[in-house]
């Protein structure tokens, strides 16, 4: 399910090089859309202050979301290795149930069909959907 | 009995009553057929599925995308009885299709990206949640006289 194709990679890179300068709002819409849409999601985040989608805090961890997939985007040759002091972070300290990040990486794709409605094609949805798939699995890689 | 807030109805008559079923239909199901290329296993009469572009440019597909929103249309008229509405069309999704009911949930995800699309910024955090809850009524009452 998680090896991506040259083509894949290709596919990312391009769609990456175009919407990479909107990455924060990206992450801040994907973070607060998920908070809303899946309020389960918002256990991890009791700490907070303030939840709501247009808080600072949801600001603040849509950036460093997002500054995590941009970086990924250029490990994409090997993400596990490239990953793994992230995924030791999210297995030991933050332990995130993984099915959440298949919930965040939908969120991230409906924001871009939003922000991007005729980039965000078929060919480029899959490609996006297997890495962000990837990304996911690269991030689980150290849980168990 | 699923209980939808004032907002959720509305938000749903709304989104349907503006959307043009020959245009999205057709690009939620092709776009299914491209990001999921599994679920081409229900079309093998539908002709030339080898590539996104042959998937987007095929009549069947589009008539076929457009029969589906039609069939939602029944869940967004009956938003208060959908598994009685859907009952039928779950036993002939099961028994005469044998379609594995995870593939709804993957043409919802396809459905709720280009209604994403379409309407862009008006498809606030809200108005996906409701769009999503009434989706997972349409697939679950579309799975339930599996057996």
């Amino acid at each position: 399910m998680t090896t991506l194709s040259a083509k894949d990679k290709e596919v990312v890179k391009a769609f990456w090089a175009k919407v990479s300068g909107k990455g924060e709002q990206i992450g801040t819409d994907a973070v607060a859309r998920m908070l809303t849409v899946y309020p389960q999601t918002k256990t991890y985040f009791s700490h907070w202050k303030d939840q709501s989608p247009s808080s600072p805090s949801v600001r603040k961890h849509g950036i460093t979301v997002m500054a995590g997939v941009g970086d990924a985007v250029t490990k994409i040759d090997d993400l596990k290795g490239g990953l793994l002091s992230l995924s030791e972070l999210h297995a030991f300290t933050l332990r995130v149930d993984p099915a959440n990040f298949k919930i965040l990486s939908h969120n991230i794709m409906v924001v871009m069909a939003i922000m991007f409605p005729k980039d965000f094609t078929p060919e480029v949805h899959v490609a996006m959907d297997k890495f962000l798939a990837a990304l996911s699995l690269a991030l689980a890689e150290k849980y168990r | 009995m699923v209980e939808w807030t004032d907002f959720e109805r509305a938000t749903i008559q709304d989104i349907f009553s503006k959307m043009d079923y020959e245009v999205v239909g057709p690009a939620a199901l092709s776009r299914c057929l491209v990001v999921y290329p599994w679920t081409q296993r229900y079309f093998g009469n539908f002709g030339n599925l080898y590539n996104a572009a042959a998937i987007m440019g095929n009549p069947n597909v589009a008539k076929h995308g457009t029969i589906i929103l039609h069939g939602l249309d029944r869940g967004v008229k009956n938003m208060d009885n959908m598994k009685e509405i859907y009952a039928e069309l779950s036993v002939l999704h099961s028994e005469k299709l044998h379609v594995d009911p995870d593939n709804f949930k993957l043409l919802s995800d396809c459905l709720t990206i280009v209604v994403a699309a379409q309407l862009g910024k008006a498809f606030t955090g809200e108005v996906q949640a409701a769009f999503q809850k009434f989706m997972a009524v349409v697939v679950s009452s579309l799975g339930r006289q599996y057996h």
